[in-house]
């Protein structure tokens, strides 16, 4: 086999040498930074620090506030993740069906994923607004007093709500395109083998669209531990003391609003083993992905 | 096992197209009938009409003594083979067979009684527990073939079965997908636009064109007396010539000019017609009578060769024997009284 090569051995490595700046001066150095403090006890104030060894993360995995947030955080991810598959998934599948008007249909579903997080996050703040929010009321009417930002499940409830809304538009472009790639003599074969639509769905329809499912788990995961810093950070932006966060939302609020810069490292750098372990994760299984065809 | 009777069906798009113009056929118990056409004749959407795939307009479909038109394709009793064989591509050979009698509530070792009889029958036992994506194509459409023989259904339906199969292989499926049908008796409606594949493997042929019914016979009334210039150019490789002619009613035909040619049986017509001879039924000749040929192009087959040239003005091909012979560009031409067959000149039906 003939490999085309590079005569220069320079020319490739300065070719690469824009991303490899990228990725050292925006990853590696702030990761090895947060790493080295991670290991030192810094005065708030920037008048200098000192070497505490293994302390931060002693503290850290002795602290039952950090056990509650890992907590919530779990629940969050797993409800962010099992309500925005359902809800894209079952949306999807009546979207497959629609015949006439689909454009405007699926159009009308993905809208939603232009919205930037923040603003989503405005927009939930709004919805559930002690004094306007229309939920707020929705909830009075049928006798509940909803208060955000005051009762820490109140406050969940539109977390995970406003998270769910923003990530169904993807989920639902991947479930969509996954349904449509099924060919279509195969449902008509299935149609003449079981009387079950039901039962179409789960033995026939659902397996040809693991892969997808899968990709979308690991992603959702992903999107509910990190990217939903910015709906958390506009919903209890000014007391997050009483309210859930997650471990993504702790690392901000100890390290720039408490000051604890070695402790907030210390959560970075298990947040990032975390990721690690799930990008492994998620390539071994994604190889090892069946192929149909 | 059961006779098909289909009455005044049709299928209308909302768009306004008719695909399937209305139409009437009873098809017996344990019969094999072909739909043959070319692409878009709709000879896949009455199949798919049967199948209950595609939604019937109007009419009236029975399949054994049960108005089926309004019934899911699961309760029709019907078992289908695609073109692309649909196979459940997450499934086992042996769960791909298996998943229509599951769904029917059969128990797990009468299952896997009919499984083992099925993959026996078409040379499957080895491959059983493979998936559909490690199978050649033969052995999916082997596949596709069990999964309809297990269910034991009143009527098979194929569509295309074979076209996705090299010639070698579409010829040996040809015959084991025949002997299969004849064996287990059960009826079976089989849309194909091979013409080759129809007349081989036919009961009865439907020839459709533009979502009519052309003509219904066996293959050799098919052959032998096409219906109408459609059906004449359709069936038959190579395909019959047809050529503009003037009959002049009392047992002569005329090309042109000088060319003329006896008719068998005088016809009760007169004037303009489409004249229409089979390439094989025409013999090279050296007597006076005989029709003069002007030979353009040669087609060696092995066992015949195809001349093509000029009769009389007029596009010409002679199947001829192949004796190795040299040709003259003119030659002479033996036309039968037999092998003419007239047809009229503005709608193509046979006078």
């Amino acid at each position: 086999m003939k490999r085309a090569g590079f005569a220069n051995y320079w020319l490739p490595i300065l070719l690469l040498l824009p991303q490899l700046t990228i990725i050292a001066v925006f990853f590696y150095w702030p990761a090895f930074n947060a790493v080295q403090s991670s290991f030192y006890l810094q005065d708030p104030f920037g008048f200098g620090s000192q070497f505490v060894g293994f302390e931060n993360y002693s503290d850290l995995f002795a602290s039952k506030e950090y056990a509650k947030v890992a907590r919530f955080t779990l629940l969050f991810t797993l409800l962010v993740t099992a309500t925005s598959l359902a809800t894209a998934l079952l949306l999807a599948v009546k979207a497959d069906k629609v015949l006439r008007g689909a454009r405007t249909y699926k159009t009308l579903l993905m809208w939603v994923y232009a919205v930037a997080p923040p603003v989503a996050g405005l927009m939930g703040v709004m919805l559930f607004d002690q004094n306007i929010g229309s939920v707020t009321d929705l909830f009075a009417w049928f006798g509940y007093d909803y208060r955000l930002g005051v009762n820490y499940w109140d406050t969940a409830f539109a977390m995970i709500i406003v998270s769910v809304w923003i990530q169904i538009p993807v989920n639902f472009i991947f479930f969509l395109s996954g349904l449509q790639s099924i060919p279509q003599h195969v449902r008509e074969a299935a149609m003449i083998d079981n009387p079950s639509g039901f039962g179409r769905f789960w033995q026939i329809t659902f397996p040809l669209l693991a892969p997808t499912a899968f990709f979308l788990l690991i992603i959702n995961i992903t999107y509910a531990l990190f990217d939903t810093f910015g709906i958390i950070d506009t919903l209890v932006k000014n007391n997050p003391a009483s309210n859930p966060m997650t471990l993504v939302y702790k690392v901000f609020v100890d390290g720039f609003r408490g000051n604890d810069m070695g402790g907030s490292s210390a959560q970075s750098v298990v947040l990032m083993v975390l990721v690690l372990a799930l990008t492994i994760f998620q390539f071994r299984l994604l190889e090892r992905r069946i192929h149909y065809t | 096992m059961a006779n098909v009777s289909v009455k005044n069906i049709r299928k209308t798009y909302p768009n306004g197209t008719e695909a399937v113009m209305p139409c009437n056929f009873d098809i017996a118990d344990g019969e094999l009938v072909v739909l043959v056409g070319p692409s878009g004749c709709g000879k896949s959407t009455l199949l798919r009409m049967v199948a209950g795939l595609e939604d019937i307009t109007d009419g009236e479909l029975q399949i054994g003594d049960r108005v089926v038109n309004d019934l899911d394709p699961a309760e029709r009793d019907i078992a289908m083979v695609f073109q692309n064989y649909a196979l459940y591509p997450h499934m086992s050979v042996y769960k791909n067979m298996a998943y229509g009698l599951k769904n029917r509530g059969t128990s797990k070792n009468d299952i896997d009684q009919k499984v083992r009889e099925a993959s026996a029958m078409l040379n499957l036992d080895d491959y059983l527990d493979r998936r559909p994506s490690q199978l050649s194509g033969g052995q999916r459409q082997r596949v596709a073939m069990g999964r309809a023989i297990v269910r034991d259904p009143a009527l098979f339906l194929f569509d295309e079965p074979l076209s996705n199969l090299d010639a070698k292989l579409r010829n040996q499926m040809r015959i084991e997908i025949r002997n299969l049908q004849r064996r287990l008796g059960v009826t079976a409606m089989y849309v194909t636009h091979d013409q080759v594949e129809a007349m081989t493997m036919a009961d009865r042929i439907f020839v459709l064109n533009a979502g009519r019914i052309e003509q219904v016979g066996t293959p050799s009334e098919i052959y032998r007396t096409p219906a109408s210039t459609f059906v004449a150019s359709f069936m038959g490789a190579p395909p019959m010539n047809l050529l503009p002619a003037t009959y002049n009613g009392n047992g002569s035909v005329h090309l042109n000019g000088e060319t003329s040619l006896a008719v068998g049986a005088p016809k009760d017509h007169k004037g303009d017609i489409q004249l229409g001879i089979r390439p094989e039924e025409v013999k090279l000749a050296t007597g006076k009578s005989a029709t003069p040929f002007k030979l353009e192009l040669i087609e060696e087959l092995g066992a015949s060769r195809l001349l093509h040239g000029k009769l009389a003005g007029h596009d010409f091909t002679v199947n001829a024997p192949n004796n190795d012979a040299p040709l003259a560009d003119d030659l002479m031409l033996d036309i039968p009284s037999d092998a003419l067959h007239m047809f009229d000149h503005e709608t193509g039906k046979r006078l």
